[in-house]
């Protein structure tokens, strides 16, 4: 079997996870954003077939659907790159000096903020209180937590990425 | 059931998680296996103590000794010192309680001492995945009593009674806001939970939710009893992932024992919960559009009148507080009104959570009574500026609220002597901030997270911060003329009178209230083009002072662009190119003779 | 589901497992634990005041743990101190000798003289 053809099943399949999904929520009120949580769990975004079948599903016009998605900015109609970094932009990191570490990243990774690299490896966030004010300046890493940077960390962090799944400090 | 002389407690918060708390709990558990404790001493997973720049935090009782920064290394050493042989290891206590050994007792040390913990009575207490833990520190003992001792109409009095306000920002009286939704007949009503907690530099709905969730779910079965509602929401933030992971094991145990679900307590009363997800978007913290998110739309919020209480969730009357409001429910049934309205100031009762970060030494959650000082919250239970830096202002409210200055410091903190200073309460971050910090970045700051957080549907808002917006950049990098600040007061003005919603209506706050105390830097800004705080990077100008240069040539070696020149044999001292500086500051770092200035 | 009554029988049973945890004004057992100590057998007297006091429902007592008292060749030592701070020093401490002191020092307030650092000395 080519690549091709195993894409397309993937496809399928993932189709049909997703008419679960839908299938799941629809008796509950107000369902939708459920649903748009867990499809997005599924494909680490919302492409635009899964959101055709959700509104085909649902019964509702595709522009309501996308139009959930694009007023909240947790769901993504791109793909995201191995790397997810988020960098902390609540008070106490900014106070505490996130925004040159900000510009570190963006100078390090050559991509601005929501973006992601041409190889796939980063995308590049920026987010909310992330409540670890204790550990400010803050950023995370597919979910994982560096503390207490400095500008000088980043080189660093983003070699431990490339050069094996994200371990370093 | 097994009894331990000693429980360990280490904290699961998200702040110590963060620091690597579960490993810590790991080699814990190891370590006393090998040392053959593990019959003798328990180990507890608990929420936020509150001291979260320490964090990873652990306790030890029943001493209550608290460690801090724990380092998985660390672990042996306190098995084997304080576990095994009663010793203390004194280089891991908290930095306050160091001094006297005998007042190793966590509620001592100077960050708690000035702390009366309400809100957070059991966070850092209990085990929040475990509902016997809570049931035995009085828990759904204030439930039972309203369920069986009180009718639904006792129940508002006494909270009305006990003068507590909606603790999410703006304050409303509780008791008042049932009341309205009691009074009204319907088949269905609604009680919600805001845990949207948006406000950044606040989390301290995230540590109820994470270290006491049974006391949310209590509180709202209370509310449930009292307005006639079956049926209630918690709205959470996605980026809460422990919160919305143990809320939702402590909904599944209160239905297991029947506190939840169509019977609760055989009583023949019916309630349940549901969790809702957010999606990150601020606006939804506002009710009217969290209410419209619950329903699966855009979170937009919509026109008041009718409120939510007459007509809210898919038009049916509901109540919306917040967690910290929540939390306080089952002690003031339990304890009383008066116990309650004993506590705080005339107008502001009980207590109050703040987050404290920024430019301070014991970041973390502090419960004080209302009318407390920023003094002594700042000082005091804050441990002072690190680096020995003045402090400058206090910012609360978040993109909502205002700063405090220091000229104020001195000012009792409740909802009225906050307004009246053209802060807010809000729903509790209070960020610290010292010299270095400049007041007109930090209000473009919260401009840059409105203009993000706009949800469009108002034009003053959605345009009127952009263009607020725009002008804080161009006065920041020294293009500012001065009747900017004048576009700034009435933009300012507009935007407040003609926003449909808090957003918009709050938002020009952080300006008004720096150029109110702080109008002279803006002028720097303006007139002489120069940042007096030395943080915006396109007034900075780095200069050599040559009385203290000692011509070592550090500053030029280190120098990325070659800008420094002089002569270190013949002891020149050294210039800037200011045309050739590009402002990174590493001169100013690297200088061994503070011989540079910005 | 659950009745009114097994809510209280719930939060009696776990009070007394976490009841350390709140401010208590409990007798203090504490048990001299340093190297001197547990070579001479202070860790089965720690164990023997868990479970006495387990078996005959004493809860206001805490169990802990202290470093070397320094006459070692009385190990092992255990203080008992009571809410207003006064000290009994129990020495040579064994299992058997614990069952006696929790039942008539900790159970009926009367200290075990015949244990005590006076009377050994």
């Amino acid at each position: 079997m080519n690549a091709n053809a195993r894409g397309c099943m993937e496809k399928d399949e993932r189709t049909h996870l997703v008419t679960d999904i839908v299938a799941k929520h629809k008796n509950s009120k107000g369902a939708l954003i459920p649903i748009l949580h867990e499809v997005q769990e599924l494909y680490g975004y919302l492409p635009v077939e899964a959101q055709e079948t959700i509104a085909k599903e649902m019964n509702v016009p595709i522009s309501e659907v996308f139009g959930v998605i694009s007023f909240y900015s947790f769901f993504s109609l791109n793909p995201k790159g191995k790397h997810k970094i988020s960098i902390c932009m609540g008070t106490a990191c900014y106070v505490k000096g996130s925004g040159p570490i900000l510009d570190k990243l963006k100078e390090t990774l050559a991509i601005g903020v929501g973006e992601t690299t041409e190889d796939g490896e980063f995308t590049l966030e920026d987010c909310r209180c992330l409540g670890a004010c204790g550990l400010a300046p803050v950023l995370t890493i597919n979910g994982k937590v560096f503390g207490r940077l400095t500008k000088d960390d980043i080189p660093e962090i983003i070699e431990g990425c490339k050069t094996e799944g994200g371990s370093v400090l | 059931m097994q009894l331990f002389r000693s429980h360990v407690l280490v904290c699961g918060g998200t702040g110590c998680t963060s620091s690597n708390s579960e490993a810590i709990m790991t080699e814990l558990n190891e370590k006393l296996v090998k040392n053959q404790l593990d019959a003798e001493v328990k180990v507890v997973q608990t929420g936020c103590f509150g001291l979260c720049e320490e964090g990873p935090i652990m306790v030890i009782y029943p001493e209550g000794t608290m460690y801090c920064r724990v380092d998985v290394k660390d672990v042996p050493e306190i098995v084997e010192e304080h576990l095994l042989k009663g010793r203390l290891v004194t280089r891991l206590l908290e930095a306050s309680s160091q001094v006297q050994e005998d007042e190793q007792d966590i509620e001592k040390s100077s960050f708690f001492k000035k702390q009366l913990r309400v809100a957070l009575r059991n966070c850092g207490r209990i085990n929040p995945e475990e509902i016997d833990e809570y049931i035995a520190f009085d828990g759904y003992k204030a439930l039972t009593k309203a369920l069986t001792e009180m009718s639904p109409g006792e129940v508002i009095q006494t909270i009305k009674d006990s003068g507590l306000r909606g603790r999410g920002g703006g304050g409303f009286p509780t008791g008042t806001k049932w009341d309205f939704a009691a009074q009204q007949i319907n088949d269905e009503k609604y009680v919600c939970c805001n845990a949207d907690e948006g406000d950044p530099g606040a989390f301290m709905d995230r540590s109820v939710l994470e270290g006491d969730p049974h006391s949310v779910i209590e509180a709202m079965t209370i509310a449930g009893y009292a307005i006639g509602a079956t049926h209630g929401f918690v709205y959470v933030r996605a980026e809460y992932p422990i919160a919305v992971h143990r809320l939702q094991i402590a909904i599944d145990q209160a239905r297991e024992y029947g506190l939840l679900g169509d019977n609760i307590l055989d009583t023949g009363f019916k309630f349940d919960l549901e969790i809702r997800l957010g999606a990150g978007a601020f606006v939804c913290g506002e009710e009217t559009a969290l209410m419209t998110s619950i329903e699966g739309k855009r979170g937009e919020p919509r026109v008041r009148p009718p409120f939510p209480a007459v007509k809210g969730l898919w038009q049916k009357p509901t109540i919306l507080n917040n967690v910290e409001t929540f939390a306080n429910i089952p002690v003031i049934l339990l304890k009383g009104a008066d116990w309650f309205a004993s506590m705080g100031t005339e107008r502001s009762k009980g207590t109050k959570v703040f987050a404290v970060g920024g430019k301070i030494n014991n970041t973390g959650l502090v419960e004080i009574p209302m009318g407390t000082t920023l003094r002594e919250v700042v000082y005091e239970i804050g441990g002072g500026i690190p680096g020995g830096k003045q402090f400058k202002a206090a910012q609360t409210g978040g993109p909502s609220g205002g700063c405090i200055p220091a000229s104020h410091i001195d000012t009792p903190i409740d909802y009225e002597s906050l307004i009246e200073l053209g802060a807010m309460m809000g729903s509790g971050g209070l960020i610290v901030m010292d010299e270095d910090t400049c007041m007109v970045d930090i209000a473009k700051f919260f401009l840059e997270f409105t203009v993000d957080e706009s949800c469009g549907k108002c034009t003053p808002c959605r345009l009127g911060t952009r263009r607020m917006k725009d002008i804080l950049e161009k006065i920041t990098k020294g293009k500012g003329v001065m009747s900017d600040i004048d576009e700034l007061e009435t933009l300012a003005r507009d935007i407040k009178a003609s926003s449909l919603c808090a957003l918009g209506q709050t938002a020009p706050n952080p300006v008004l209230s720096t150029l109110h105390y702080f109008r002279d830097e803006y002028e720097a800004h303006i007139r002489d083009k120069k940042c007096p705080a030395g943080s915006c990077k396109a007034l900075l100008a780095y200069e050599i002072i040559e009385e203290n240069c000692k011509s070592c040539g550090l500053c030029a070696k280190n120098c990325p662009v070659n800008a420094i020149s002089g002569n270190k044999k013949e002891k020149i001292p050294f210039v800037i190119d200011p045309t050739v500086c590009v402002k990174c500051g590493v001169c100013f770092e690297k200088c061994p003779f503070e011989a540079i200035k910005k | 589901m659950k009745t009114i009554a097994e809510l209280e029988a719930i939060r009696e049973k776990t009070l007394k497992e976490v009841g350390m945890r709140t401010d208590n004004d409990s007798i203090r057992v504490v048990v001299g634990m340093a190297t001197c100590g547990i070579a001479a057998g202070a860790r089965p007297v720690m164990q023997a005041f868990l479970t006495e006091t387990q078996k005959r429902d004493i809860h206001n007592v805490t169990v802990t743990a202290t470093g070397c008292i320094g006459v070692c060749s009385l190990e092992p030592i255990v203080d008992i101190i009571d809410k207003e701070g006064h000290k009994v020093t129990y020495v040579n401490m064994t299992p058997e000798k614990v069952a006696k002191v929790v039942l008539e020092h900790l159970a009926n307030g009367k200290v075990c003289s015949e244990y005590t650092l006076k009377e050994n000395q």
